[in-house]
């Protein structure tokens, strides 16, 4: 690990202008990734500011009927808080389909967000990654690419975002809140939160350098039947080959988001038109223009069957 | 309580021959710190060239320890190399496998994945800190009666791990098998499983692993 100076941030504008004065610094909260990554050398910040002592801690109700999700509620608490189990099923059921015990308690909601890839050539410092060293290529294109993106990937990128719950997010239409140095507050929809691979997948959201995340927003309940169905090689602590999170109302309509297949939540409200017309036509929606490699084109039918699957399960 | 029997003393005899030989073949920092042993807690950092040092003041099992670290060091290395409570295991050192299970005011962490400055205040709770071998937890005297070992490694992050997990089904924190969200969570071998897949156990003592935790939440019920 390369050594760091650390500091603890006193408040949200204080962490963000810290972030900002130093070339190379980085905020961290749970750091189950980021030291991770920084123990490899794939992330190098010369500075740390701790945000933990920020009160952003708490699961408040909105004016408008929903829940302001502090950024550094641990996943263990937004999955076990009664008004998420009650009315955000979906996020509940992500959150505890993704990591362990041990890590769900240290991992906050901001954090899961902002997560990197777990793309294996980008996690290996020999091979090719221009997500890691941009320009220098892509060792999964030709590669093994079993679990990489299926759709929105490009020649320069197919690595998959690796979140369960902002597939439950996405689902929801939260909003993301931050901070700047200066004060600006923006508010994100998580639907612009990712953005567009292209040629420049070492660019992930669309903060910019010293915004700080502080809140996530749900708007009021949507009512449904709420579903979080995740494959994967093993029955627990794995990421996913590929998830469905749906919202099922009693007339047939809903929400569908995607994960595993795309290097953001994929969700396309468009689709979701079709589905008193089942799984079939939904999942041809979803991934029209998909360009699957040789090795992850079971995701195709494995979307159709899971989402299949949770419809029956949903009007069950 | 539960008597030792010879067999036991046996393998405690086996598994201190094995930690002395890590500490011979380990790196001079070591070596170091195990000569300033009288001075415990108190180990500085190696000088090392570009090395940023901070303070940080935490209590581990009962004892308040203050430490002037590399912003390096991870709890895990915090606990073994500084502190010597070697109990707690480094295994991937990637929170992969869970040997580094420890509780943190009360709730269980992968220590090798957390800054040890970042703990500035906390509780800590060690396999150490949770029972002796003449007066062991009740989570410790399962395991040994229900044998959920083998090699002995992964036991310490399991044991802290499944103490964590009880905490946890107590405050009603449902699991990715719980049925009904809204309900209660129960007791069942299904959800000890999924809420232990944070330990790996290479033995593949889990079955046992998970009868020692069922006895144990039966007698906290």
């Amino acid at each position: 690990m390369k050594s760091f100076t650390y500091e603890r941030a006193q408040s949200p504008r204080e962490a963000a202008a810290a972030v900002e004065r130093v070339q190379g610094a980085k905020f961290i909260a749970g750091g189950t990734n980021l030291l991770d990554l920084m123990k490899l050398e794939i992330e190098t910040p010369v500075h740390l500011i701790d945000v933990n002592g920020l009160t952003l801690d708490k699961i408040e109700p909105t004016a408008e009927g929903g829940l302001r999700i502090g950024a550094l509620v641990r996943n263990t608490d937004l999955a076990a808080d009664a008004r998420v189990r009650r009315d955000y099923g979906v996020l509940s059921r992500a959150l505890l389909a993704g990591a362990s015990g041990q890590l769900r308690n240290k991992a906050t909601t901001a954090g899961n967000l902002l997560q990197r890839t777990r793309c294996p050539y980008f996690y290996d410092t020999n091979q090719p990654c221009n997500k890691r060293q941009p320009g220098s290529g892509c060792g999964a294109l030709a590669g093994f690419s079993r679990q990489h993106a299926v759709i929105g990937a490009s020649e320069a990128c197919i690595a998959t975002h690796p979140s369960d719950m902002a597939v439950a997010m996405r689902a929801l239409d939260a909003v993301i809140e931050t901070v700047r140095a200066d004060g600006t507050v923006r508010r994100l929809p998580i639907a612009d939160f990712y953005r567009a691979r292209g040629n420049t997948p070492h660019l992930e959201t669309a903060l910019m350098p010293g915004e700080l995340i502080t809140a996530v927003v749900l708007p009021k309940p949507i009512g449904g039947v709420h579903v979080y169905r995740k494959v994967r090689d093993r029955a627990s602590y794995a990421f996913a080959l590929v998830s469905v999170g749906a919202i099922v109302q009693s007339d047939g309509s809903g929400r569908v988001a995607l994960g595993g297949v795309a290097h953001k939540p994929w969700r396309m409200e468009v689709a979701e038109r079709a589905l008193p017309r089942g799984a079939k036509a939904v999942a041809e929606q979803l991934l029209a223009g998909a360009k699957p490699t040789h090795e992850n084109e079971f995701k195709l039918p494995l979307v159709e069957r899971t989402l299949q699957a949770v419809l029956m399960q949903a009007r069950s | 309580m539960h008597p030792r029997c010879d067999f036991e003393a046996t393998r405690r005899q086996v598994l201190q021959a094995g930690a002395a030989s890590v500490v011979v073949t380990a790196a001079p920092v070591t070596a170091n710190a195990q000569a300033g042993g009288a001075s415990r807690g108190r180990v500085a950092a190696a000088a090392v060239a570009g090395t940023a040092l901070t303070k940080v003041a935490f209590t581990v099992n009962g004892k308040r320890e203050e430490l002037e670290l590399d912003t390096r060091t991870t709890l895990l290395d915090a606990l073994r190399e500084h502190l010597h409570f070697t109990g707690t295991k480094k295994g991937c050192d990637h929170g992969q496998c869970g040997a580094c299970t420890v509780l943190v005011d009360g709730r269980r962490i992968n220590a090798c994945l957390s800054l040890a400055v970042m703990h500035e205040a906390d509780t800590i709770t060690t396999i150490e800190g949770l029972g002796q071998p003449d007066n062991l937890h009740a989570m410790q005297a399962a395991f040994v009666k229900h044998d959920g070992y083998q090699c002995g490694y992964c036991t310490p992050g399991q044991i802290c791990s499944a103490i964590g997990v009880l905490n946890e089904i107590e405050a009603g924190v449902p699991s990715h098998v719980t049925a009904d969200l809204i309900a209660t969570p129960q007791l069942t071998p299904e959800e000890l499983r999924e809420r232990m897949s944070g330990n790996i156990c290479r033995c593949g003592a889990y079955q046992n692993i998970v009868d020692a935790i069922t006895e144990v939440a039966g007698k906290k019920a």
